[in-house]
């Protein structure tokens, strides 16, 4: 067993009075792609935006890929750039290019040469199949298309674990697939991927563990096949037996 | 023919009506022309109340007339559909054309017809208009102020300096486009304030300032051929080394006998003044209170406390006093903080104090446009490993100032017609001069002249800059 990616330790997080998180354990291997799901509220999105420390948490440990995130920025930025996000409402820069906006952070960040990062970009852009939409604005996008740049924006950084945030949910239904066909395929390529998402297709045809979180706390964490065919706790059936 | 209703025109009798209408419109229109430019009144047989009332009440008429719906003829159709609706907007449209007719005459007279431009003297003027030989008399001062005849070449040769370098945006390649950003913002600007300080200002200190600017100037030069390891030492070394060795050895006064000239003459700021240190004033306190603006608005938006704090105390400060205090303050109570053999000069004081005054006015439009950002874009930079500033600069300050453009040029605006303030200090620009011709003895009475020709300037240059910075927007315009 390879040591993990994402470990967190009694994670603990409060808005004010209210705990999002309530002692969250995870550990995360390499190449694993774990699914996030339950329902509104459930500290879900919370968890993963405490990863790369868009949030931060206020009790307990997280360490992402041998960095403890705590106050030191350089930190924080590190794992960050080795971290890519991708967000509900995409999130795409609207002043710039989409090539711009997959080659923004690779130039400034990680001072790649300009002819490199466009190449990159141009070589991710094809892959999620909006090439030809490179000189466009976010703006003439549809949604589908603005989020599968967003997923080739996160791509260009090269990061080793990528994490979704209900990349879905802000779509219509028949810009789902496409999103979740870039994502399929991103999961076939080997990418460590931690996926909040009501997707339960996705979840059976790519997770290898599927995380029920309610009320802050994990409630169910077990293999796909598992989760789905017997679950364990009544909360999880009756989310189930709801959404499926 | 149709049965005629002239209460409900319709299309039967299409146009029998249209032909009335305007008939009656023309009528209208030709009674007030005639009346307004020929003083002639074609209805004086009727009581005058009715003569008076009477083009409204025919215009009315013919308005209603022509008032068809779905006529096929295009421009009636516009017409009823934009400025002919009912009757109140008939009679709203017909009382418009009737004002502008009315005002021509007397606005004509007054600045061409009844005006005088000849002769060089208050006597040349003898029309009922407006009297232009005393702007042309006084252009000199108004727009030079107390600047000596003879030196006022150096203003002019400035301003186009400045011109030129400052139009190189549009010249530039795509090569040199990345740099521009950089040139307008720290170059550009000090420039400018060597060309001001030193060269429309004059002195002993020119010298200093050539030979400055031929050591940049070769140091730049030369600069493209270096290779780029070391780029970074050359520009923090050579240019001092260049400017040191002009100054001590090659051009050393005594080898070359430079002894006796001392650069220009000296020109102190107190007899600057007319339209071109309006310019000065507004050119330095628009390009320095941008940048401050910005700091305290990303200040005041900071998550530490001390520099939250400070920016919030300074902005509230600023917008708490008058400007005319603040201008008061800086001439008379700052130089008694400092120390005796410290001097700053009048002109300099003004500028920072009108520039910090307004840089509390652009820091809250600007967090305004920060504060409309979604915050998903700052989640979108962070998630991408970019810092405070990468962030700032690369992702959230081109969008937020592209959302404050009109609240900036509405800022910049004010800030060009508040200048005429310094006349407390003692500075007389445009209007402070014109405040001065008209007290002058041999020129009573023309203030109205004098006030005209300064609104239309401040006019022309405003509306420039309003113009200026709508092309901004729609450049920058990239959703739909």
């Amino acid at each position: 067993m390879s040591d993990p990616i994402i470990k967190i330790e009694n994670a603990n997080k409060w808005f004010g009075d209210f705990q999002v998180l309530k002692d969250i354990n995870l550990e995360v291997e390499k190449n694993k792609k774990i699914v996030v799901c339950g329902p509104s509220g459930s500290g879900k999105s919370t968890l993963i935006r405490c990863i790369n420390r868009l949030e931060e948490h206020q009790k307990g440990k997280i360490i992402v890929d041998g960095v403890i995130l705590d106050e030191n920025t350089k930190n924080i930025e590190q794992v960050r750039a080795e971290v890519g996000m991708v967000f509900q409402q995409f999130n795409l820069f609207p002043h710039l290019s989409i090539l711009d906006n997959c080659t923004l952070a690779p130039i400034w960040v990680k001072k790649m040469p300009k002819q490199k990062a466009e190449e990159l970009a141009m070589k991710q852009l094809e892959q999620v199949q909006i090439s030809d939409q490179a000189h466009k604005f976010p703006g003439q996008l549809s949604g589908g298309q603005q989020q599968r740049c967003a997923i080739a924006r996160a791509l260009c950084m090269e990061p080793k674990i990528m994490l979704f945030d209900e990349p879905t949910s802000a779509l219509d239904p028949e810009m789902i697939k496409e999103v979740l066909d870039a994502m399929v395929n991103l999961a076939k390529a080997g990418m460590t991927m931690i996926v909040v998402t009501h997707e339960m297709g996705f979840a059976k045809e790519v997770a290898d563990e599927v995380i029920f979180m309610d009320e802050g706390m994990i409630v169910e964490k077990a293999e796909t096949k598992e989760f789905f065919a017997k679950p364990k706790s009544d909360r999880t059936k009756l989310f189930l037996s709801q959404i499926l | 023919m149709n049965k005629l209703n002239i209460l409900k025109p319709d299309l039967s009798n299409l146009y029998f009506y249209i032909y009335t209408g305007l008939f009656f419109i023309t009528v209208s229109i030709i009674d007030v022309f005639l009346y307004s430019f020929f003083n002639i009144n074609i209805t004086s047989f009727l009581p005058s109340t009715l003569s008076f009332i009477l083009p409204l009440i025919l215009g009315l008429i013919g308005l209603h007339f022509i008032r068809i719906e779905f006529t096929g003829i295009k421009n009636l159709d516009l017409l009823n559909k934009n400025i002919n609706t009912t009757n109140f907007n008939a009679i709203l449209t017909l009382l418009v054309i009737f004002i502008i007719i009315k005002s021509i005459p007397p606005i004509m007279s007054w600045f061409i017809l009844d005006a005088n431009i000849a002769g060089d003297s208050k006597e040349a003027c003898t029309g009922t208009g407006a009297c232009w030989t005393y702007i042309k008399i006084w252009l000199r001062r108004f727009v030079y102020g107390m600047y000596p005849n003879a030196e006022q070449w150096r203003i002019n040769l400035s301003f186009i300096s400045l011109l030129a370098l400052g139009s190189v945006g549009y010249f530039a390649t795509e090569k040199f486009k990345k740099y521009l950003t950089l040139y307008y913002v720290i170059i550009y600007p000090f420039i400018a304030f060597l060309f001001i300080f030193f060269f429309i200002s004059g002195g002993p200190v020119f010298f200093e300032f050539s030979y400055g600017i031929i050591a940049f100037a070769i140091s730049i030069i030369v600069g493209f051929f270096i290779p780029k390891k070391f780029k970074a030492w050359y520009f923090l070394l050579v240019p001092i080394i260049l400017y040191i060795s002009l100054k001590y050895f090659l051009f050393y006064e005594e080898t070359i006998d430079l002894g006796k000239l001392d650069g220009f003459n000296w020109v102190e700021t107190g007899a600057w003044g007319g339209l071109s240190l309006t310019f000065i004033v507004s050119f330095f306190c628009l390009i320095f209170c941008f940048p401050v603006g910005m700091f305290l608005a990303l200040g005041r938006r900071s998550e530490l406390p001390t520099v939250r704090y400070i920016s919030i105390g300074f902005i509230e400060f600023w917008r708490g006093v008058p400007l005319i205090t603040v201008l008061f303050m800086s001439s008379v109570m700052f130089p008694m903080f400092l120390p005796e053999d410290f001097f700053m000069d009048k002109l300099v004081r003004v500028i920072i104090a009108i520039s910090l005054f307004e840089a509390a006015y652009v820091a809250e439009v600007i967090r305004g446009g920060l504060q409309a950002l979604p915050r998903g874009q700052y989640d979108a930079a962070k998630s991408l490993g970019m810092g405070y500033w990468k962030m700032h600069i690369l992702v959230i300050l081109p969008q937020a100032l592209k959302l404050v453009i009109p609240g900036i040029a509405n800022t910049f605006l004010a800030l060009i017609k508040d200048t005429p303030l310094i006349f407390v200090v003692g500075l007389l620009e445009l209007v402070g001069m014109l405040n001065l011709a008209k007290t002058n003895p041999e020129w009573l009475g023309f203030a109205m002249e004098g006030y005209v020709f300064a609104a239309i300037i401040f006019w022309i240059i405003c509306y420039a800059m309003s113009k200026y910075s709508y092309n901004l927007e729609i450049k920058y315009k990239t959703e739909r």
